[in-house]
């Protein structure tokens, strides 16, 4: 009881002393705010260092998306890939949480530090693949999923994989 | 005063009352913001002053809607009333030796009944808006100044023994030797818990707790009618401060300065003292708030009353 | 029930279960890859491996197989045991080191076994630090896809397809860490049943060839409960759908019929679905003989008006439900109704049903065949007419085995042991038919008759069993046969007699009823099963209710007094009639409205055309050969203005004011009202729950409850969703809300589980692990036995006598070609040769043609020419064409027909790579 008092008395007291404390916030927009690399903010598709599209359209994003804001479609290319028909995602849902990026096998989706997309009209937070995809790798330099997948693509064998043997000639008897 | 001159008098000061709320609304706002590390409302005008004017204009602009399903007079009545009373609660303060509307013989109990008569309107309020969150605000609200009410009246009783009067004039005149914020110490410090409850201002505003009760009472006002509301709450505020100002402060009471300075100095500090409170403290559970309200607060009344009592007779027979 | 202590925990399970069975009945998770329900143990992986112990005061115990060790009295086990667990573990980190990182980019991810396992014995780091093992791809066809890297060796591939399916060309190869399973050499499986490698594959080896090149996630998939439309057996499927695209049908557990396993008629289709062909507006054919879309509503009235004035026929159909048919019925009257069959096929259904619904003998299920220890096949190509009934009568013959099996008091799971043990010697099957079948490789008797001789067979047969029927006159090695097949039928506990419409002739329904008469005795329930051309004959056959005119009638009619309006239901008239009857038909008839999914040449005939919704989109009641009315419900909404067939007959029925439709507004309404007004139909309300037993917010939800994408899948079109369709017609609903458990056995749209994400979750729904649905068996079985089996006499020879230079005309099958929707499948229709002519060589030797050369046929109703195929098995004198196949739609089996070489005959271009689905030894 006696406690509780001067610990009452000791928060207004503490919170007082913030008369002489600077604000933590920024007048935004004049003023920026710092944000880190890997703050959460719009997503991005990212391409491989091949320069390929790195979304596989393995549809883990649009499973992992609490509000269900992406939807996506898989196709397959000529070259025997897999890229997503259409990738959609609905910015006027999405929550930036980042559980689409944590859920990417590819790297394929990484987040970005822009937030600012303030539309007039809701239509136009609908963000379409060709709005989404980067000429770069992003964070991810070297990652390329097609050298550590067992698929065969054009331009990569089976057996070509990362830590992968040649391929079994299944009519030879050696052991 | 002349009755001529106490009518203009009024005038101003319910204009200088309400006006006072409304730049409290945006002078609350920015303290809070300097105690919370941020800015607050500045961009309208010098300090953002003009947000004031802002929040007016919308506030006015806003749809003056009646759901369908409540009780309509009444729903309409409720917040009018708790304006009223608090309004008239100022009639008995004395701003300075001149200043005052009213002086009369029971001026503090008038002050008591006019406070008392505000849980009618949060009451009211709430169940005339048949929705269970006005309901149960109005339920909180309805049982918690019920509660409050008993000893905040109690702890006035201290410095009305020690005055031998009703009358606030008195009660100041009487602290010309020295303030009853010391001798009244206990009674001053229930005094301002239960008047924050009695004004159910934060940390005691649970019959409105947002987290709970999504706005309680006032769940279905808008527009005007929610203005109301918060101007009563406002009101109540500045009240309660011109109440302590004049109970244990001294009222106008001071050298140099004009007393009416002194006196809205004085209330100045306790309106900022209640926003420290409400940046810095916590809300309580219901029934901490009850519990704290009976078994602790009635206590320490009834000790200082016996006490004060004691000393008074004591004083007296010496 | 022996009691067992697991973990130290007593459970009651069942006699002759394995542990494993046993544990998975009990709701316990072991890891199992080899097991499986319908397949039995082998005991190959090693994942399923428990404690047990000797006794109580053991405390070391022994490593055992789960799927190999029987359950006894008093068994303890343990499957939390630190070294069981460690055990498995290391078990799935040996069966994982070469499993490359596909899960993104694989099919299987998502419902895969593999992934399931892994997790639930918690392995997760690779520490091999060797490379890994590669192998290359074959191409296994249109329907199937390969990615051997991804293969565990669980050996289930080989042995669902060579001893279960009875394939030959998937084997195992190589040795140690090199086995490879696949073909000898590239080529389409050959198997009518490789498809059901995708869901017996525990990953991603085998997958669904048009899923992958069109991928959805199991989750995102909105699946209802449905029924294959693909032929008379009405197995249970489950088809997924995304953005409005059917995208792949999997197996819908069917205690009762389908069990495990589709054909892959049935599962690949479906497809026909997204055909380009769908009619996607209503049309009004205008005065320059173009169509024209006009408003859906306005079309109803118009059409309704139609109705009110003149003489209105109506064709229904037997791919349509039975509401359908019976809507159509309502709306011109019963004796305005044609059933949609041509005469012959329609008498032939109405034979079937007859003598189905008199003989004392019962109509199995599927299950039921599979429990047959003798079985004859009579006249009928099962494996290309009804195929699922083909892989049940291939484990009827197993019977032999697990009854030397019993005998050594050996389980009935002991799969390799029971295998090795019988090793060739199987319970008898006999086939009869016009061409070797698929079956023939396991049949203990095979014959190849023409039509005729094999009725006399059949009669003779009924004749040796049951003395009292009149002998057949049959040369010395027919009788002889038909005294050996006698034979094995007599000495079997549960005889089976499998025939049907297949071969249009008669004679062979009766001699099969008579045959099953003779054999049904007081102590021996013998069966009788008759395959049937659709998947609704049997219904369309039963709403006809004993009348219905077949189309060769209505067309005698139209050239009488001719017709002012054709109603015709979903039918496509040149498949069933020749092109000049039906052309003189449409000729005859004023107005013809025409209701249909895809577009068919009689589109091309019709003045109004209504776009009908396709089984994935409608509700109906279909009526499989067994009698069994199954309810399939939607999948998805059809887009507007396509409607459902029956809503299409109901607004126009409320529009025309027809009577009987004024109280009916939902679907259950025209269900409801049929049952009470046909009586055969009675039953047909309880196939499935009605859209009232269930209230709103317990409804069976299409989706997952991982469904993703909601609030992304339309943002295109407006960011602004629209709310979910409501399903006013079904107890399912178009939402991820709902219960999916603890409902009927009708309305199972998917099978998922906490942990078990792959099909293999189905034992959570069992009400014991390969037993029937918790919420019973779906479908409701109209045909009971019969008392009245009345001796019928043999009605000998149906066919006209073959002249000089006739030969006699049998209809071939084939599994991918004959049914008119699933060619429609582009995969399906990959498979699909066009129609031609098999003959002996000796026919093509009197001719003077060979392989690839035309003939010219001479029919009744016009010459068609075709193109040869020399095929040795056909019976003498018959040739024989490919049923179905578009262009011998006015060919009538049995008929006597002249044959020439066809001078200005085009050969085809040679075809690359294997032809499956030939007949051809």
């Amino acid at each position: 009881m006696y406690e509780s008092f001067i610990s009452q008395l000791r928060t207004i007291w503490q919170v007082l002393l913030h008369s002489f404390t600077k604000a933590e916030t920024v007048q935004y927009p004049e003023e920026q705010p710092y944000l880190a690399p890997r703050y959460r903010g719009r997503i991005v598709l990212t391409r491989d260092p091949d320069g390929d599209e790195r979304c596989v359209a393995c549809n883990l994003c649009a499973v992992a998306c609490p509000p269900d804001c992406i939807a996506l479609q898989q196709g397959v290319r000529e070259d025997g890939r897999w890229y997503p028909e259409f990738f959609r995602i609905n910015f006027s849902r999405c929550i930036m949480c980042g559980m689409c990026e944590e859920a990417c096998p590819t790297n394929a989706i990484q987040l970005t530090p822009d937030f600012e997309m303030c539309e007039y009209d809701r239509q136009s937070m609908v963000y379409e693949k060709e709005h989404l995809l980067i000429d770069g790798p992003g964070k991810y330099h070297d990652y390329n999923f097609y050298r550590v997948s067992g698929l065969k693509i054009d331009g990569k064998d089976k057996g070509e994989a990362l830590n992968e043997a040649e391929p079994v000639d299944v009519k030879s008897l050696l052991p | 005063m002349s009755v001529g001159a106490t009518i203009v008098f009024s005038l101003v000061l319910l204009l200088a009352i309400v006006g006072g709320a409304a730049v409290l609304t945006w002078f609350e706002r920015r303290l809070l913001g300097i105690w919370q590390d941020r800015y607050g409302p500045n961009r309208l005008g010098p300090f953002g002053i003009l947000q004031v004017l802002a929040d007016m204009l919308k506030l006015l602009t806003k749809h003056d809607w009646v759901p369908p399903f409540s009780d309509k007079v009444v729903f309409i009545f409720a917040p009018t009333a708790i304006v009223v009373a608090m309004m008239l609660g100022f009639a008995v303060v004395p701003f300075s030796p001149e200043l005052y509307i009213l002086d009369i013989n029971i001026g503090l109990l008038f002050f008591l009944g006019m406070t008392s008569l505000a849980v009618y309107s949060v009451l009211l309020g709430g169940l005339a808006s048949n929705n269970k969150y006005a309901l149960l605000g109005g339920l909180r609200s309805a049982a918690q100044m019920v509660s409050y009410e008993v000893f905040m009246g109690l702890s006035l009783m201290g410095v009305v023994m020690l005055t031998g009067s009703f009358s606030l004039r008195d009660i100041v005149e009487a602290q010309r030797d020295g303030w009853y914020c010391i001798p009244q110490a206990l009674g001053l410090y229930v005094f301002i818990i239960a008047g924050i409850a009695e004004s159910h201002r934060l940390p005691f505003d649970l019959p409105e707790a947002e987290h709970e009760l999504t706005a309680g009472f006032h769940t279905e006002y808008g527009g005007m009618k929610f203005t109301m509301f918060m101007l009563g709450e406002y009101c109540g505020l500045i009240l309660l401060s011109c109440m302590i100002t004049t109970l244990f402060f001294g009222g106008w009471l001071g050298p140099v300065l004009p007393p009416i300075v002194w006196f809205c100095l004085k209330t100045f500090f306790f309106i900022c003292f209640f926003i420290l409170l409400r940046a810095a403290i916590p809300r309580p559970r219901y029934d901490q708030l009850m519990s704290l309200g009976w078994k602790v607060m009635l206590p320490l009344t009834l000790i200082n009353l016996v006490a004060t009592g004691a000393i008074a007779l004591w004083m007296q027979g010496a | 029930m022996p009691t067992i202590y697991i973990d130290g925990q007593a459970h009651e399970v069942s006699e002759g279960d394995n542990l494993l069975q046993a544990a998975l009945g009990l709701g316990l998770d072991l890891p199992y890859f080899c097991w499986h329900p319908a397949m039995g143990s082998i005991g190959a992986c090693r994942q399923c491996a428990v404690l047990q112990y000797q006794d109580e005061d053991d405390t070391r115990g022994r490593i055992v197989m789960g799927c190999m060790t029987p359950v006894t009295e008093g068994a303890r086990f343990s499957l939390a045991a630190d070294r069981a667990q460690a055990f498995r573990e290391d078990i799935i980190e040996s069966l994982m080191l070469n499993h490359p990182h596909d899960c993104p980019v694989c099919a299987e991810g998502g419902e895969c076994h593999l992934q399931d396992m892994t997790v639930m014995v918690g392995h997760r780091d690779r520490e091999y630090q060797g490379r890994k093992n590669t192998h290359r791809n074959q191409h296994l066809g249109p329907l199937i896809h390969h990615e051997m890297n991804r293969c565990i060796t669980c050996y289930r591939c080989t042995r669902y397809y060579r001893d279960y399916a009875g394939g030959t060309d998937l084997a195992a190869m190589a040795s140690h860490d090199h086995v490879y399973f696949g073909r000898h050499e590239e080529g389409v499986l050959e198997s009518e049943f490789a498809g059901n490698l995708v869901e017996v594959c525990p990953t991603g080896v085998f997958t669904d060839k048009s899923l992958v090149h069109d991928y959805t996630r199991k989750w995102d998939l909105q699946s209802a409960p449905s029924v294959c439309t693909a032929c008379s057996v009405g197995c249970n499927i489950m088809p997924g759908e995304r953005y409005g695209k059917l995208k792949r049908i999997h197996n819908r557990f069917n205690h009762d019929v389908n069990g495990y396993f589709l054909c892959d008629r049935g599962r690949f289709g479906g497809h026909f679905v997204n055909s380009e062909d769908r009619i996607p507006a209503v049309g009004k054919r205008d005065g320059d003989g173009r169509f024209s879309a006009v408003d859906a509503d306005s079309a109803v009235s118009s059409i309704a008006a139609l109705l009110r004035q003149g003489k209105t026929i109506g064709i229904g159909s037997p791919r349509s439900s039975v509401e359908a048919n019976y809507l159509l019925r309502e709306l011109v009257g019963a004796e305005n109704y044609c059933t949609g069959m041509s005469a012959q096929e329609g008498a032939l259904v109405q034979h079937a049903l007859q003598q189905l619904e008199q003989s004392q003998a019962l109509v199995p299920s599927i299950r039921a065949m599979e429990s047959a220890d003798a079985v004859l096949v009579l006249g009928e190509d099962v494996t290309n007419t009804a195929p699922r009934i083909a892989l049940a009568l291939r484990q009827s013959v197993r019977n032999k085995a697990y009854a030397m099996a019993a005998d050594l008091r050996l389980e009935a799971w002991q799969d390799a042991a029971i295998r090795n043990l019988a090793q060739d010697q199987r319970s008898p099957l006999s086939v009869l038919s016009v061409a070797a079948t698929r079956l023939d490789d396991v049949a203990s008797h095979t014959a190849q008759l023409c039509p005729d001789d094999i009725a006399r067979v059949g009669f003779a047969i009924a004749a040796e069993l049951e003395g009292a029927l009149p002998a057949v006159d049959l040369g010395a090695e027919l009788a002889e046969l038909a005294k050996t097949i006698a034979d094995t039928l007599r000495s079997a506990d549960i005889p089976l007699v499998v025939s049907g419409t297949g071969c249009g002739h008669s004679g062979i329904l009766d001699a099969s009823a008579a045959i099953a008469r003779a054999l049904t005795g007081p102590d021996r329930p013998a069966q009788l099963s008759f395959c049937l051309a659709e998947c609704n004959s049997l219904g369309a056959a039963l709403v006809a209710d004993g009348a219905g005119m077949g189309l060769e009638e209505v067309l005698e009619l139209a050239a009488q007094d001719g017709i002012d309006n054709l109603l015709i239901l979903e039918n496509d008239l040149f498949r069933r009639t020749s092109c000049s009857k039906a052309d003189s038909l449409f000729q005859a008839a004023g107005n013809v409205v025409l209701l249909d999914t895809l577009t068919t040449p009689t589109c091309d005939n019709a003045d109004w055309v209504l776009p009908t919704s396709s089984f994935a989109e409608t509700e109906g009641t279909l009526i499989s050969q067994e009698g069994r009315a199954q309810r399939h419900f939607p999948v998805f909404n059809s887009v507007a203005p396509i409607r459902e067939n029956w809503r299409w007959l109901l607004d126009i029925g409320h529009c025309a004011e027809v009577a009987t439709c004024k109280s009916m507004v939902h679907f259950d309404d025209v269900t409801t009202s049929c049952a009470n007004t046909i009586k055969t139909l009675f039953g047909i309300c309880a196939a499935a729950p009605a859209a009232s037993s269930v209230p709103a917010a317990d409804k069976v939800p299409r989706q997952t409850h991982r469904f993703s994408g909601r609030t992304a899948m339309r943002a295109n079109i407006s960011v602004h969703e629209p709310r979910q369709p409501t399903d006013e017609e079904s107890p399912l609903s178009f939402t991820m809300e709902g219960h999916s458990a603890e409902h009927n056995g009708a309305l199972l749209p998917y099978v998922w589980s906490p942990g078990w994400n792959s099909n293999q979750s189905l034992h959570k729904y069992q009400s014991a692990v390969g037993g029937a649905l918790q919420g019973g068996t779906a479908g409701t079985r109209l045909i009971e036995p019969g008392d009245i089996d009345a001796a019928q006499e043999s009605s000998g020879s149906t066919a006209p006598a073959l002249n000089a230079g006739e030969y006699r005309l049998v209809p071939l099958y084939r599994i991918f070609g004959s049914e008119e929707m699933s060619v429609r499948a582009p995969a399906v229709a990959q498979l699909c040769r066009p129609a031609g002519l098999e003959m002996p060589a000796s026919v093509a030797a009197e001719l003077g043609v060979s392989n690839g050369d035309g003939v010219t046929l001479t029919a009744t109703t016009g010459n068609v020419d075709l193109e040869v195929t020399i095929n040795d098995s056909l019976a003498a004198n018959c040739v024989g064409y490919s049923h179905g196949v578009s262009g011998t739609g006015g060919l009538v089996p049995g008929s006597a027909t002249k044959l020439c070489r066809a001078e200005n005959w085009q050969r085809a271009p040679e075809l690359i790579g294997t032809d499956r689905g030939a007949t051809t030894a």
